[in-house]
């Protein structure tokens, strides 16, 4: 047991040190469409990242055996999250709270299961999977996250992977060869507008070995785009024409269907 | 067909909406009445947010009660002098109505307001029109003539000072009961999404005893203002008003609106008062079923801004 800790560090500190300062590895990586546009009949899309781990002189010819943590983030939002409560007979909304700025979209793939990837403390420090994700919230006067089983934490989670907007995958990540991998990244019909960041990390031996970004967005176009800036930007001419729209819709029936 | 709801932000099929309106608005023509209290709570049932559905609906609202409008005036059924009156307070009524869903949405308690109202309203009107329609089939049934209006009940409404006369209607009457219901109405309309007229044309009929040839005809004026009012608000305010949405349930609803006015006139006062009373009762049980039951999920995520 003494020997083998040390002999334990000595492998953590090689792996480490290989991997670092040489830049053995790196990864190439592109999205099938780096631009999607919701239009009238969007009703969800799946997008597919593939990419190659580029091997150099520098790489150990021992290592083969690369395991990949797809990260994809949509835009943040501020979030609430609330509980009903019991009360006189009735279930209301009592307690509640917030999360800051958190991904409105949020999809973890991989090739295993996390814990199968790095240790406990990697896939910490590295936000592997939806329990390691760092989901800020106002916690009393403090800012932060807390464990993965607290009550509120679960639910936001849970609802989010129900609406299919938090994802978390493991065996998404397919490796066409050693070095050649895919995924598909499911976007739901609801998904949120916005710039969605893909972060892509390799893992060799149960330790980060390198990491590359790239990104994707999210746009309305025509007819969605126009009415949803309209509201939000000029609500008095949107409500006006809306209710013109109305008087329109009422004048032309009572003339199509008079009956005298 | 999926089409895609700019403001709700989701996905629907364009023909489940399009059917939701004619529904409502077959049962809308039949009763004469709006729908809205039909229409928010089946939007809330397909997904889509109570605060879009009630903004939504207004619009959609404000189209079917035009066009009733529009015939009625043709038919001079329409009392200019008692409209402006409600108006007045309808206006006031209605301003009040979309703070206060504002207020309560940034407290995240509008959607038990929602409930809340549904249940109390709907339960109360509901059976009391199912009762009275009751009653009057058990008179007609028995073959005793229904009885005559008891001149003089209701005596300090017309005690009231402020006193005008209006006209088409041949009543003389205070404006403080008229104002003060067109506030209400206002009020309610606002912040539950619909048009109110099942509660306005009772209160009309045995209140301020507004005969009934112009009692439709005025109740849709104020519905279609308030309404326009309202939409114009939610849009400016809370920027929560399908424009799409609300066309797509428009056109369903004013088509099914006309052969529900015909199915309407085949079918005898009094029954019609008994269906609408059960239809009311039915979903204000609903909803007084729903918020006493546990739900299956404590939980829920709401957006509260900072997107981007």
């Amino acid at each position: 047991m003494i020997a083998r800790a040390p002999l334990a560090a000595v492998v953590l500190a090689l792996a480490l040190g290989a991997a670092v300062p040489a830049r053995a590895e790196r990864l190439i990586v592109s999205v099938s469409n780096h631009r999607v546009t919701v239009t009238p009949n969007y009703s969800g899309e799946e997008l597919v990242l593939f990419g190659s781990v580029e091997r150099d002189a520098a790489t150990p010819a021992t290592r083969t055996g690369y395991d990949l943590v797809v990260t994809v983030s949509g835009p943040r939002a501020d979030m609430v999250t609330r509980r009903k409560e019991r009360r006189l007979g009735i279930w209301i909304n009592t307690d509640s709270r917030q999360f800051l700025q958190v991904p409105a979209y949020l999809a973890l793939f991989s090739n295993r299961p996390f814990d199968a990837i790095a240790s406990p403390e990697v896939t910490r420090r590295q936000q592997l999977g939806l329990n390691n994700v760092l989901l800020t919230q106002r916690v009393g006067p403090d800012y932060a996250d807390v464990v993965p089983n607290d009550p509120f934490r679960s639910a936001f989670v849970r609802l989010r992977t129900q609406h299919g907007l938090y994802r978390e995958e493991t065996s998404a990540v397919t490796f066409l060869t050693p070095t050649l991998f895919r995924t598909g990244i499911p976007l739901p019909g609801e998904v949120p507008i916005g710039t969605y960041d893909v972060e892509i990390k390799l893992f060799a031996d149960g330790a980060l070995v390198t990491k590359t970004e790239t990104a994707f967005e999210i746009v309305k176009v025509g007819f969605e785009q126009f009415v949803a800036n309209a509201a939000r930007n000029n609500g008095f001419v949107y409500g006006l024409v809306t209710a013109f729209m109305a008087l329109m819709t009422g004048w032309m029936a009572s003339i199509v269907f008079r009956k005298d | 067909m999926q089409l895609y709801l700019p403001i709700a932000d989701l996905p629907v099929n364009v023909f489940l909406i399009l059917a939701m309106g004619a529904a409502v608005g077959f049962v809308s023509g039949m009763f004469g009445i709006g729908g809205g209290f039909l229409m928010t709570p089946l939007l809330i049932f397909v997904g889509i947010s109570p605060a879009v559905a009630v903004a939504s609906v207004s619009s959609h609202i404000a189209a079917s009660s035009f066009s009733g409008a529009l015939s009625y005036w043709r038919r001079r059924a329409i009392d200019p002098a008692l409209a402006m009156v409600l108006l007045c307070g309808g206006t006031v009524g209605t301003a009040l109505g979309v703070w206060t869903f504002t207020l309560l949405r940034s407290l995240g308690q509008l959607d038990l307001l929602i409930a809340l109202s549904y249940v109390i309203l709907l339960s109360t009107v509901g059976a009391l029109m199912f009762w009275e329609g009751l009653r009057a089939i058990m008179r007609t049934r028995r073959g005793v003539a229904p009885l005559a209006r008891r001149s003089g009940s209701h005596g300090w409404i017309h005690g009231l000072p402020l006193k005008m006369r209006f006209k088409r209607s041949k009543i003389y009457l205070s404006v403080i009961p008229v104002v003060v219901v067109g506030l209400i109405i206002g009020f309610i309309g606002a912040v539950m999404g619909i048009g109110g007229g099942f509660i306005l044309i009772p209160i009309m009929i045995y209140l301020l005893r507004v005969p009934t040839s112009t009692v439709i005809g005025t109740s849709m004026v104020l519905t279609l203002v308030t309404m326009v009012i309202a939409t114009m608000l939610h849009a400016v305010t809370n920027h929560l008003v399908d424009a799409v949405l609300a066309l797509i349930l428009m056109v369903g609803g004013v088509t099914g609106a006309q052969f529900g006015a015909r199915a309407g006139q085949k079918i005898r006062g009094e029954h019609l008062r008994l269906l609408l009373g059960l239809l009311i009762l039915a979903v204000g049980i609903r909803f007084a079923v729903e918020l006493g039951i546990r739900p299956d999920e404590l939980f829920t995520v709401r957006e509260t801004g900072g997107a981007g």
